[in-house]
């Protein structure tokens, strides 16, 4: 009566499962892997200090001694690219994390409960949304001081209602799928539904645009820093090295291109990274 | 057959690249139409039954390789230039789809559809071509079409849409009509009505007609040919009363016993056909039913088949072991 | 009454959508004894999807009750409902949606099994298996897969299996055969009646293909625009039916015979909108013996033969 289903094909699995991963998303992997390495591993580096200031040599040529040459006040410039590094990536990853924590959490929230809930999540985000974003940085910094911290929680915070639309409109795609009413047919509760079933699905679109996000805060960041409003100083980012880097344009353009093409590259590798990994978002439905 | 048939489907054969190798989508297809007759063709997904369809309409997608000849009122379609098919499409040959709502176009009104098709390809004037609309849509069954002619498609039913559909399909005179499963998408007293539309007009304008569905109880009573499709070629092809009475295929008799029939008893198991329908990417070797066939020998998984007549011309099987004398 | 598993009274479900309200379940009735296999069939926009979730209180009803052995279902909240879920399954119409894409087909199965409190793996493991193999599949290649690589049939399987696992005694099938294949849908109408031989369950099977419903049921209700029209046993029903609609129906459905010749369709005219029903009967705007009584009288469900009941104040068959 039953009829027995023979064998299931080897086929499947294994022809479709790989999706071209091309050569620019590997360089993107390696640069990236490169910058994370250096700036994590700056102290034990063998560099000189960058703030050490040598006023015979300043804006130096490359040279043996100085690799990438010296800036305008004679710090070694391959040392602050590194350790510039380090405050670019630290905000760049830190406040996207903040995003996609409690963006993520209340778009997911607004998106499978709806109703009230979903409205005023939805009104407080649109709030947020409003306001030009640099004045909010200007209003904290001017109130709280300039700090990593504070610079990192302000452009977190700002991140939030983005995070919170992407999460959103993928739960709402997903919750009236018969899959999530077959979990509550199973007597799961809310939570389970949301941790094992709609989670596993919302995770990878929203990774893909937290890697989108962590290069526009790179890039938000340096503009921040390029007006002055960023990292106080001593301490360097790539955004305030091209800042000092302005005032020299004419004599020694690479203190202001040298920090750019960092910066450039890093938000590229990110963006590459994470539109593969968006057009990897889609399950594959099935057969042609 | 008396006649030159209106469509002749020449060894047609449509080759699809894919990631996972070549699909061949439809295998050597040769069918034809008369003006006036039906043709219906059954199959199941997979079959390949509306790649032929668009390889008729020549409307393959870019990566599509097409061999073989449609030829169409005497004139091969392949080779005719790309305005000349578009003038022939729509007018002379039209088509219905499954889903009305995506065939239609959800932000033109009903009344701008059917007004811009009369005035492409009749060139008529807009207060003709409105009149004319009104009156189509009422041939179809659409109550109140003035009103209609202003309303958007997501505003009427599944079932008013799909008459909409053809009366857009059947406004320029076709010769040929193609409704590539009209109802599947329909409830069933809604499907009733739809075919006893087309059936109504495909008389009264001497049209042929093609219709392919994966339901062999609609062909039964509304087709005078039909053709069974299986993993891309055809299988039997036989006047609509032989197939039904004399079939010769397994794989006609399986889908017929496997269909629930409303006479029969309550809990009366069925014949189920085992495995699954064959997947395009991984031909078989041999006949591609016989990994499913209760008949199945040696030689029908080495050898493939061919369509071959048997005592009346008329019916064609592509089978070793054909079905003996009929039910 | 105590051989009827599952009874639902009066049951109403409706909906708001922007604004208008549409009346999709307007006060049904019916039981269904322990053993049986209830066909519910209707066409599209009768309201018999939304009727099955609201018995299993996916969808709660405005008023009415649901009493499942006796206990009313719809009074239940929270974890009471929850563990009330281990006995009362569902299997849905389009099998690769009602499985998480992400999740591999052991997981799946096994949820049930974990949200129920079974906390060995081993047993998990083992109940999992047995139930894949009872639908006809080989665990050994199906647990660490992911659906999109089965296809409709098997992902059927698989949704009934997870539907099987904790032993249910009932199972609502909303359409479980619609979207599959036609060589297919025998296979897992086969399954469906071993499933139900071999684990002694209690079947509601909605469809609206009536060929379909016919084979798998003991008795059939017919439902229309919210309302039923006809409930009798399966045979009786489609040999005599009483019911105009049910009438309707029956003659529409394509014969795959040729000498047949399909009859003229009788009724015309589309089924009205389920935001504004029709008063009184609700086909009767449809129906070729509609009187005055019928648009002011709602017909009530009425024996008409031994076991048949129909809705009708000009049924085809007399009122006994």
């Amino acid at each position: 009566m039953a009829t027995l289903e023979l064998v299931l094909e080897e086929e499947v699995a294994v022809g479709s499962r790989r999706r071209r991963l091309g050569p620019l998303f590997w360089a993107a992997i390696a640069w990236m892997t490169f910058v994370f390495a250096v700036a994590l591993m700056a102290e034990f580096l063998p560099l000189p200090d960058p703030t050490e200031m040598d006023m015979l040599e300043r804006r130096a040529p490359f040279s043996a001694l100085h690799w990438l040459g010296t800036d305008g006040l004679g710090r070694d410039e391959l040392a602050r690219l590194i350790f510039g590094a380090r405050i670019s990536l630290t905000v760049g990853l830190c406040a996207p994390i903040i995003g996609i924590t409690i963006g993520g959490a209340l778009g997911m929230l607004a998106g499978y409960f709806r109703g009230r809930f979903e409205t005023l999540v939805v009104g407080s985000m649109d709030v947020l949304l409003a306001f030009p974003p640099l004045i909010l940085a200007l209003a904290v910094t001017a109130y709280l001081g300039q700090s990593l911290l504070n610079l990192t929680c302000i452009l977190g915070v700002l991140g939030i209602p983005a995070f919170m639309r992407v999460a959103r409109a993928a739960t709402l795609m997903l919750a009236r799928r018969e899959f999530v009413i077959a979990a509550q047919a199973l007597g799961a509760t809310h939570a389970r539904i949301l941790l094992r079933e709609l989670l596993p699905n919302v995770f990878l679109p929203l990774l893909a645009f937290f890697l989108l996000g962590v290069a526009v805060t790179i890039v938000v960041e340096g503009s921040l820093s390029f007006l002055g409003l960023g990292v106080p100083p001593p301490a360097s980012s790539w955004g305030s090295m091209i800042g000092e880097g302005r005032e020299s344009l004419e004599i020694a353009p690479r203190l202001a291109f040298l920090p750019a093409i960092a910066m450039f590259l890093t938000v590229l590798a990110f963006n590459l990274v994470g539109d593969t990994l968006r057009a990897f978002t889609d399950p594959r439905q099935g057969a042609l | 057959m008396t006649g030159q048939a209106l469509l002749s489907v020449e060894q047609v054969a449509v080759d699809l690249p894919t990631p996972r190798g070549n699909l061949r989508a439809v295998d050597r297809v040769d069918l034809g139409v008369g003006a006036g007759r039906t043709l219906g063709i059954v199959g199941e997904s997979g079959s390949g039954k509306t790649m032929l369809s668009r390889a008729i309409l020549q409307l393959l997608p870019k990566k599509a390789r097409l061999s073989g000849r449609v030829m169409f009122d005497g004139q091969d379609l392949g080779r005719l230039d790309p305005e000349r098919l578009r003038q022939l499409r729509g007018r002379s040959l039209a088509v219905v789809f499954q889903d009305p709502m995506t065939s239609l176009n959800p932000v033109l009104t009903i009344g701008t559809q059917l007004i811009e098709t009369l005035q492409e390809h009749l060139e008529l004037d807009a207060l003709a071509a409105k009149k004319r609309s009104v009156e189509l849509l009422a041939a179809v069954g659409i109550p109140a079409p003035e009103q209609r002619l202003r309303q958007y498609p997501h505003q009427l039913s599944g079932g008013m849409r799909q008459r909409v559909a053809i009366a857009i399909a059947l406004s320029c005179e076709p010769k040929l009509l193609i409704a590539d499963e009209p109802t599947t998408a329909l409830d069933v007293t809604i499907q009733a009505q739809i075919l006893d539309l087309l059936a109504r007009e495909q008389r009264r304008r001497h049209m042929a007609m093609i219709l392919i569905t994966h339901d062999l109880g609609v062909v039964a009573g509304r087709t005078d040919e039909v053709a069974v499709m299986y993993a891309g070629r055809v299988v039997e092809r036989a006047p609509t009363r032989a197939l039904f009475k004399k079939m010769r295929m397994p794989y006609t008799e399986a889908l017929l016993a496997a269909l629930p029939k409303i006479d029969a008893a309550p809990h009366t198991p069925l014949p189920a056909i085992s495995g699954r329908p064959p997947d395009p990417t991984r031909p078989v070797q041999g006949c591609s039913f016989s990994p499913r066939c209760r008949y199945a020998v040696d030689q029908c998984q080495r050898e493939k088949p061919l369509l071959s007549a048997a005592e009346s011309p008329d019916h064609q099987f592509a089978c070793f072991h054909p079905i003996e004398a009929g039910v | 009454m105590s051989a009827s598993l599952l009874s639902v009274e009066n049951l109403v479900v409706e909906y708001a959508v922007g604004g208008k309200t549409i009346h999709a379940v307007s006060g049904v009735s019916f039981e269904v004894a322990r053993g049986e296999t209830l066909g519910l069939v209707g066409e599209s926009g009768c309201g018999k999807s939304t009727l099955g979730r609201a018995v299993l209180q996916l969808r709660r009803p405005v008023s009415g009750h649901v009493m499942f052995d006796g206990e009313d279902l719809t009074a239940m909240q929270g974890d009471a409902l929850r563990r009330m879920r281990r006995r009362v399954q569902l299997i849905f119409q389009d099998p690769i949606a009602s499985l998480n894409p992400r999740r591999r087909i052991g997981d799946i199965i096994a949820e049930p099994l974990v949200i129920a409190g079974v906390k060995d793996p081993g047993k998990r493991q083992q109940l999992v298996c047995e139930v894949l193999s009872a639908v006809g599949l080989d665990p050994a290649l199906v647990i660490g897969r992911l659906p999109h690589e089965f296809s409709g049939g098997q992902c059927q399987r698989i949704c009934i299996a997870r539907a099987l696992v904790l032993k249910p005694e009932f199972i609502v099938c909303d359409e479980p055969v619609s979207a599959l294949d036609v060589s297919i849908r025998a296979q897992i109408l086969n399954l469906l009646e071993a499933m139900k031989a071999r684990f002694g369950l209690t079947l509601l099977f909605i469809a609206h293909d009536l060929a379909v419903v016919k084979a798998v049921s003991d008795r059939v209700a017919v439902m229309y625009l919210g309302r039923l029209c006809e409930v009798g046993p399966s045979e009786q029903l489609f040999v005599r039916p009483a019911h105009p609609y049910t009438a309707l129906l029956i003659e529409a459905i394509p014969v795959p015979d040729p000498d047949v010749r399909p009859a003229e369709s009788v009724a015309a005219g589309e089924p009205p909108s389920p935001m504004a029903p029709p008063s009184g009967c609700r086909f009767r705007t449809r129906c070729p013996r509609a009187d005055n009584r019928c648009s002011d009288e709602v017909p009530e469900l009425r024996a008409v033969a031994p076991g048949q009941f129909a809705a009708c104040h000009h049924p085809l068959i007399p009122s006994a």
